[in-house]
């Protein structure tokens, strides 16, 4: 793995190199001019809520646009599609964040495939899914969940059974965000029924080009009442042994690769979607608008922020983003932590359960008024809070459960016996 | 914006925390520590402490690291100095240093020939002790409950008389100095008293936290050159404390970390190796979680610790509310480290014999000096949101 070595030094590398600097000036300036107007359509409040082939269109020329421009891909190797920079993508994704850019929406190509393909796959395999991944021009969803196994993971049942030189897959994917607009899936299955773990076998299987022969993606509606996620039959789907990603038998360890990178302690984490949270407003969600939102709003009669109960509530928020940004930064300094996986695998409970906490302290803000859905005119803000409350339950759910997080950091970093 | 993305933590500081780390591991373990303060379960008024272990720790310069190079200091950097305090609160040590350090920052702040003289006999190893929270137990820099009378007509031949009471006034009997702040006619200023000066008397509270003591400090008639007392004339003394609080809050919060961090590594240990139905207590998430939350609150308040204390050496205007934020979320954190500490031991953490109780009483004692977190909060909430009532005047 000797061209990775640039990539894991990503993130322990903290001091701006020249490199860095002179990127940054380039992100700037490019950024400066070149983030697109809003739309006449409301965007999504994130990409796993991209709910029709418009916002995809327009979300999907702003990645290309910023690929062409260097801004993704920053850190992979040229031959690769990439940029062949180093520790670049941190850079990039701090300019896009202050930019106020959109996000990307192949969420789940940068953040979980390409990573996953660039730590395991073959040369060809490399060349041929990584460009089109951070251009855009193809876009991945994650077949890992199904009905009987989430977050035991290990337990999926889709099976893969060899037939010569290819494969013949059969299963049921569910809660597949993206699988509606996907080209490829990133697939977690069975290659033998013998072992749990060494029985998981991983491979890329083809969606879009395949509904209707031994694919079917079928919508699930979420308790928002928009599409989003869809669950995904497999029926005797063949694919080419050069569809395999790992050895046989290799699935978990693979798979590993990929949660690392979905909950934001990979070493790969920095070249995933940056940018801005991209809704219609700034500061759409978590806590550093709620002091504008209380001055704005009437609760029982009377402004919301001047009511006590609130500032407490605001401010207890306030101080967890800050914290937030402040462990992030401390993160970087061995110096100033005790275990190197006790910050980076905190990461994603940190953010999930302050967006949550921050939305529902939103809410709290408008009265009565939170009992208005965003389709009736007088929902304050739009309605987006009780919107970005009950989504904020993706966060906290998806990408391993809040529960399921807090087994594996007492586990990991404070040794405690493993709860199963 | 030149804030340094290490927090100004630099080696000299690492170096200074590993060694502050080992020494108190093999000076003052926590065994030792509750034989020295839990000898006695009515202790409660008395000052227990390893007087030989201070002297050396004076020699190793601890009291000097935050006095300037110019008044013959270390003159390090506050996250130097939240690194080093961080240990002394695992150690749960009990020493005059906190005290000494938060006057440290205090005097640091006034612009005088007596504060300079007190800087320079702190870096000689004096222990000095802010004296000035009035009977109500004010945290607002302008209340005392101490007057300050000048005779003998004002400039360098004048003397000033102090009367009054300070309160809750911290390792009172360590102190060799206090620094009381005293109501004169033209405002607050601050004085530096002698602990041993005629017409001064320390009458020590009753605490439940055995790690430190804390006294009334009475004064009648104590009466002193001013060249010598007025560290910050009259009305300097609430700017002086104000610009110090930032360190005070930081340090105070680094100790609160230090201790959880023990009181979380206590636990977890125990939760690894106390078995009950068939398995360690950890295995059973009900032990597991409140663990994990330990953790995640101690790391929460000790990313705020370090962003207050680089704030106030590089970016002071945005230090004051950094601190606030690191004080209530370590005084949080402290709280609620404690009550699992001590309900994940079980019965045995509920006894006098197990430690738990130790950092419990100290974090008890820590969450309130110079605010607990919810009067933190206010001020944050006044700052950030603005004043109650500011709303309805705009509209
Ligand atoms: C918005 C959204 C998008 C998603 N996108 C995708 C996707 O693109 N691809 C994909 O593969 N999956 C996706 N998922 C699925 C997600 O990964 C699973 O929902 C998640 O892993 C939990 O699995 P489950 O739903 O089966 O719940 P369960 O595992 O049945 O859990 C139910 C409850 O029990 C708790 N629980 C379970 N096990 C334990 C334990 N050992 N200890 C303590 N508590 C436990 C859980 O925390 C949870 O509260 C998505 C989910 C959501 C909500």
């Amino acid at each position: 793995m000797d061209g990775n070595t640039h990539l894991l030094e990503a993130s322990a590398d903290a001091g701006e190199s020249p490199e860095q600097a002179a990127f940054r000036a380039r992100c700037r300036a490019w950024l400066a001019t070149n983030i697109p107007a809003k739309p006449a359509f409301a965007l999504p409040l994130g990409p796993i809520e991209i709910s029709s082939a418009q916002q995809l269109e327009h979300l999907r020329a702003w990645q290309r646009a910023a690929y062409e421009a260097g801004l993704v891909g920053c850190d992979y190797p040229e031959a690769y599609g990439g940029g062949g920079r180093r520790s670049c993508q941190r850079v990039a994704n701090e300019e896009l964040q202050a930019a106020g850019a959109p996000f990307f929406p192949n969420i789940v190509g940068l953040g979980m495939a390409g990573p996953t393909i660039f730590h395991h796959g073959t040369e060809a395999q490399k060349r041929r899914y990584l460009p089109p991944l951070l251009s855009a021009a193809e876009i991945w969803c994650q077949g890992f969940s199904e009905p009987g196994a989430g977050s035991d993971l290990a337990g999926v049942q889709t099976f893969a059974r060899r037939d010569g030189a290819r494969w013949i897959i059969s299963g049921h994917k569910v809660w597949t965000s993206l699988a509606q607009f996907a080209d490829w899936m990133i697939l977690l299955c069975r290659t033998s029924r013998e072992h749990k773990y060494a029985g998981l076998s991983y491979f890329i299987i083809p969606i879009a080009s395949a509904i209707g022969r031994g694919v079917t993606v079928r919508p699930l509606i979420k308790m928002t009442g928009g599409t989003g996620f869809n669950e995904v039959l497999i029926d005797e789907l063949v694919v080419d042994d050069d569809m395999r990603l790992g050895e046989v038998g290799q699935g978990w360890a693979v798979a590993m690769t990929t949660l690392l990178h979905e909950r934001g302690a990979g070493t790969l984490a920095t070249p995933s979607a940056g940018g801005g949270i991209g809704g219609d407003e700034e500061d759409a969600l978590g806590a550093s608008g709620l002091p504008a939102l209380a001055r704005a709003s009437v609760r029982a009669g009377r402004p919301a922020a001047d009511d006590p109960v609130m500032r407490d509530k605001i401010v207890q928020l306030l101080i967890r983003e800050r914290a937030l940004q402040q462990t992030r930064r401390r993160a970087q300094h061995p110096a100033l932590c005790d275990h190197p996986q006790r910050l980076p695998l905190q990461h994603k409970l940190l953010i999930s359960e302050l967006l949550q906490d921050a939305a529902r302290v939103a809410c709290e803000l408008g009265g009565m008024a939170s009992t208005l859905h965003r389709a009736d005119p007088n929902a304050p803000a739009g309605g987006r809070w009780p919107l970005a409350y009950m989504n904020s339950y993706g966060f906290t759910i998806a990408a391993g459960t809040s529960e399921v997080q807090r087994n594996i950091l007492g586990e990991r970093v404070l040794g405690l016996a493993k709860s199963k | 914006m030149n804030s340094p993305d290490d927090f100004g933590f630099e080696d000299d500081a690492a170096l200074l925390k590993r060694t502050a780390r080992r020494l108190l591991e093999t000076r003052a373990s926590t065994d030792a520590l509750h034989r020295l303060v839990a000898g006695r379960v009515d202790a409660t008024r008395e000052c227990l402490w390893d007087q030989a272990l201070w002297a050396e720790l004076v020699a190793l310069g601890w009291t000097a690291i935050a006095v300037p190079e110019s008044a013959d200091g270390f003159g390090m950097g506050l996250p130097a100095i939240c690194g080093l305090i961080e240990e002394v609160g695992r150690a749960a040590l009990p020493s005059p240093l906190v005290a000494t350090l938060c006057a440290t920052y205090v005097l640091r702040a006034c612009d005088s020939p007596a504060a300079e003289a007190l800087l320079r006999r702190v870096a000689e190893g004096a222990a000095v002790s802010l004296a000035g929270t009035d009977a109500r137990g004010s945290w607002e820099h302008e209340d005392t409950d101490v007057t300050a009378t000048s005779s003998g007509g004002a400039g360098s031949n004048g003397q000033v008389t102090l009367d009054g009471v300070a309160c809750y006034v911290q390792d009172a009997q360590k102190a060799e100095v206090f620094l009381v702040k005293a109501r004169a006619p033209a405002g607050v200023g601050l004085y530096v008293v002698d602990a041993r000066a005629p017409g001064v008397t320390v009458h020590p509270d009753a605490i439940l936290d055995l790690t430190r003591d804390q006294a009334r400090v009475e004064l009648r008639g104590v009466t002193l050159p001013a060249d010598a007392s007025v560290a910050a004339a009259p009305p300097d003394g609430p700017r002086a404390l104000r610009a110090a609080e930032p360190a005070m809050l930081a340090i105070l919060a680094a100790d609160m970390v230090g201790a959880a961090e023990w009181q979380l590594q206590t636990t977890a240990e125990y939760a690894r190796t106390r078995v009950q139905f068939d398995r360690p207590l950890g295995f059973f998430q009900a032990v597991k979680h409140p663990l994990v939350d330990m953790m995640m609150k101690i790391d929460e308040a000790r990313s705020l610790v370090y962003d207050a204390a680089c704030s106030f050496e590089h970016e002071p205007a945005h230090a004051e509310l950094r601190a606030r934020m690191a004080k209530s979320s370590a005084s949080d954190a402290a709280a609620y480290c404690s009550s699992r500490s001590v309900q994940l031991h079980g019965g045995i953490g509920f006894t006098w014999e197990c430690f738990v109780h130790l950092y419990f009483k100290r974090q008890k004692h820590n969450e309130v000096l110079l605010g607990d977190g919810a009067y933190q909060r206010a001020k944050l909430a006044d700052a950030l949101i603005g004043p109650i009532g500011g709303t309805r005047a705009c509209a």
